[in-house]
């Protein structure tokens, strides 16, 4: 017997097949027929949209960390996400500008993976609405010609648009807020509706989410308790008052279903103990139902996850579990009152 | 945490014996404690059973000879943990029958708690399990502990590992018998034997071999890591929970693996100590992986070729499980009383992929079985910070590895918790040095 070439690594020998780099793209794997419902909705533009954020934040992760980083598949989440949450018709310079604000700010400043405390996707989100409020509004209509643009998607930067030829809508929650119209829950559930790109097919979103869940790869803690607080609050609300909207209105209109099954669980910006995921997703929930109902704005998913990113690192230290063999704080404090 | 069990490749193997190698190696140190003392010197002739090293107090054991032959060499030789050290190597006699000299078997019940473990002291008995530690030193618990339950640990938890399992198979009056000479000797009346349920044989067995005399029972136990580890067994046979930083002795329990029974079951059968144990040599590093019972000593080299040898593709062998175990490259290691098996790996399943940050995911969290927040340990061993990591009970890491099996970013955490308890022992040790200086110091002034 030859003497054979042996390695000294450090126990344990075996690892789980799951790594950070499967993870992350499977996350995307379970977005792409999400994205062509979106396609299916809103035409070309749709997939325009979130391919331009897609290059835009794979582009803006390679300029600053180099090619090293690319292969974990994070910045190819944060760019679909970041097109799943923007109107169909919206300029495409300005969803780049999304991607890199989402990648640079987002993350990079943070110190890359795994260091930032909110969801890159939603950064971006927050500050394209801040600078082009107008755009980021203009919700098309779902439906039409597959190669008709939504909107004008190939403005040049600080152009007026030329295109304005296309039927605007107002979403769902616009209408309910604002005209106290609702809008059929077997339209909101096939999407079917007005919005942005990828807010629309609530089934869609809870059967790929169910998918990732099944796997392991997001903690439906999250999802579940968002939507049960979100929809019981509600429905609790919609009793009191019947001008409110009601839970299943809730659930499943706006971006709540892909903010609580793809934003939320965002392992990094999420806490990291099952007890504070609840705590998480019960804060979600009741935000979102009380930006809704009493804030100035038809949606508050993306201003309710990101409240909540910032209180995680609280979340983390509260939930900490009890060390085997270690008694709880609780527990001591009545024996010293016993005593 | 559910690791692959990866055992059928010799579940279903019975032991076999595997023929007397041309030498054999034995180190003074086999055990936690103190190193035996050496007695043997080049060229004395031993028979098999010979005491080659004396326990050097209580907190030792001594060292047989484990195949008759000539002491070639008294020399430093490469020790499994890695290290280098004294050992005898013995020429084994090539025509020797290996008969053991004629011994008196005293009845154990006659004897009393000490001689029990004087005698089992006396035949070099560790903990088979891994641990290695001296099995008589359980025996004698301190005068004020209050012991009532003995546990025997079959749950062999670690992947690849069939050790126990054909044991208990395959030889389950053994394990018994010794049972009952630990419940003597401790005074107890009551022994649970856990088994994990993927060995229904195993449970079979044993339940066929219990006595109607005895109060001992068979506990089958669900099948996860680490379920064998001293604390989790407690939990999961008696629901009581180890205090952090104490002995299962202070829940009035004690544990001891059923491999390490059997073998004091069967000094008081034979009368020959401890010379040879059963280790299950596997991984699909190796052409027929096997259990086989070996003379303690036994170089890996010889081991492996009792087995076929191993496959072009080996790329690392592992000596204990696959989880807690440690590497091994020089082939002349040999296997002493604590290695419960050798595992072979092939490139394809000793995997190892590049680190990335911590995203966070808690899946440490959930994995650790005494509920540590690897994530959190991770990041402050990183920066060095050992106290901090003291503040949140390091302590109470048994380094299970389970927290590094399931990292999706493949952080080495349970290895930086051993470095962080090694640093932790060397800043105390500094401490007191210099506490001590100080007070000299001021002695002198
Ligand atoms: S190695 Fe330590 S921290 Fe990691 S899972 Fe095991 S006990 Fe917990
Ligand atoms: S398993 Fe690894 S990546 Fe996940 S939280 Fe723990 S240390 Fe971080």
């Amino acid at each position: 017997m030859s003497e054979p070439r042996l390695d000294l690594t450090a126990s344990p020998h075996l690892h789980s097949p799951d790594s950070t780099a499967k993870i992350m793209w499977t996350v995307v794997f379970s977005l792409l027929p999400i994205v062509a419902a979106a396609g299916y909705f809103f035409g070309i533009s749709a997939l325009l949209v979130v391919a331009t954020a897609t290059l835009s934040t794979v582009a803006t992760e390679r300029l600053i960390s180099g090619p090293g980083t690319l292969g974990n598949g994070s910045a190819t989440i944060t760019g679909v996400l970041l097109g799943l949450v923007l109107p169909a018709g919206m300029p495409l310079w300005m969803v780049a500008i999304g991607g890199v604000v989402s990648i640079g700010l987002g993350k990079a400043i943070f110190g890359g993976l795994g260091q930032n405390l909110f969801n890159p996707a939603l950064i971006g989100r927050a500050f394209l609405q801040a600078a082009f409020p107008q755009a980021i509004t203009t919700w098309p209509v779902a439906g039409g010609s597959f190669f008709a643009l939504k909107g004008d998607n190939f403005a040049l930067p600080l152009m007026r648009g030329s295109a304005p030829d296309v039927v605007t809508h107002a979403t769902p929650l616009g209408l309910m807020k604002f005209e106290h119209t609702g809008t059929g829950i077997g339209s909101l559930i096939l999407g079917n509706v007005g919005g942005s790109v990828g807010e629309t097919s609530a089934l869609l979103i809870l059967i790929c989410g169910g998918y990732l869940a099944y796997r392991n790869y997001l903690n439906w803690r999250i999802p579940a308790s968002i939507m049960l607080t979100a929809g019981l609050f509600a429905a609790a609300l919609h009793l009191i008052n019947p001008l409110y909207p009601g839970g299943l209105f809730m659930l499943f209109s706006g971006g709540l279903m892909l903010g609580a099954v793809y934003m939320a669980t965002d392992m990094v910006t999420s806490p990291i103990t099952h007890k504070g995921c609840w705590i998480f997703g019960i804060g979600i929930g009741l935000l979102v139902v009380l930006i809704r109902v009493w804030g100035g704005l038809p949606e508050g998913v993306m201003y309710a996850i990101l409240i909540m990113n910032s209180l995680v690192p609280f979340i983390n230290r509260a939930t900490q579990p009890r060390v085997f063999g270690v008694e709880a704080p609780s527990r001591l404090k009545r024996k010293a009152v016993a005593s | 945490m559910h690791p692959p069990e990866l055992k059928q490749l010799t579940a279903t193997q019975k032991i076999r014996r595997m023929p007397f190698p041309s030498e054999v190696v034995l180190p003074l140190r086999q055990h936690a404690g103190k190193p035996a003392r050496l007695l043997a010197s080049r060229g004395d002739h031993v028979e098999r059973g010979d005491l080659l090293a004396a326990a050097d107090g209580f907190m030792s054991v001594p060292i047989h000879a484990s195949a008759s032959g000539r002491i070639a060499e008294l020399g430093w030789w490469p020790h499994p943990d890695g290290s280098m050290a004294e050992a005898v190597r013995i020429t084994v006699d090539r025509f020797s029958a290996q008969l053991p000299r004629p011994r008196m078997v005293p009845h154990w019940e006659g004897l009393s708690k000490e001689q029990v473990v004087n005698a089992v002291q006396q035949a070099g008995i560790v903990g088979l399990g891994g641990a290695a530690f001296p099995a008589h030193v359980k025996l004698l618990p301190p005068k004020d502990a209050k012991i009532e339950l003995l546990l025997l640990n079959g749950a062999e938890c670690e992947p690849y590992l069939t050790t126990d399992h054909r044991l208990m198979a395959e030889q389950p009056e053994r394990v018994i018998y010794g049972a009952r000479i630990m419940m003597h000797a401790l005074g107890v009346t009551r022994c649970v034997i856990g088994i994990e349920r993927n060995k229904p044989d195993a449970i079979e067995a044993i339940r066929g071999a219990l006595p109607s005399d005895a109060d001992i029972t068979v506990q089958p136990l669900t099948v996860k890591y680490p379920q064998g580890a001293e604390k989790m067994l407690i939990k999961a046979l008696t629901g009581r929970e180890v205090p952090s930083g104490k002995l299962p002795l202070n829940v009035g329990v004690i544990v001891q693996n059923v491999g390490t029974v059997a073998t004091i079951g069967e000094v008081f059968e034979t009368g020959l100590p401890l010379v040879e144990r059963v280790v299950t040599i596997t991984g699909p590093g190796v052409r027929k992986p096997s259990n086989l019972l070996m003379p303690i000593g036994t170089r890996l080299r010889d081991a492996l070729d009792a087995c076929g040898g191993l496959t072009a593709d080996v790329s690392e062998i592992i000596f204990g499980g696959p989880m807690m175990g440690g590497a091994v490259s020089d082939l002349d290691t040999p296997i002493i009383k604590g290695i419960t098996g050798v595992v072979a790996l092939t490139p394809d399943v000793a995997r190892t992929e590049p680190t990335l940050p911590c995203i966070r995911c808690g899946r440490c969290l959930d994995s650790c079985p005494v509920f540590l927040n690897p994530s959190q340990l991770g990041l402050l061993a990183q920066a060095g910070r050992y106290e901090e990591m003291e503040a949140l009970h390091l302590a109470d890491c048994m380094l299970c590895g389970s927290c590094s099996y399931v990292c999706p970013s493949n952080i080495p955490l349970s290895q930086m918790f051993a470095l962080g308890k090694a640093g932790l022992r060397k800043q105390k040790v500094k401490a007191a040095a210099e506490a001590a200086a100080a007070v000299l110091k001021v002695g002198a002034a």
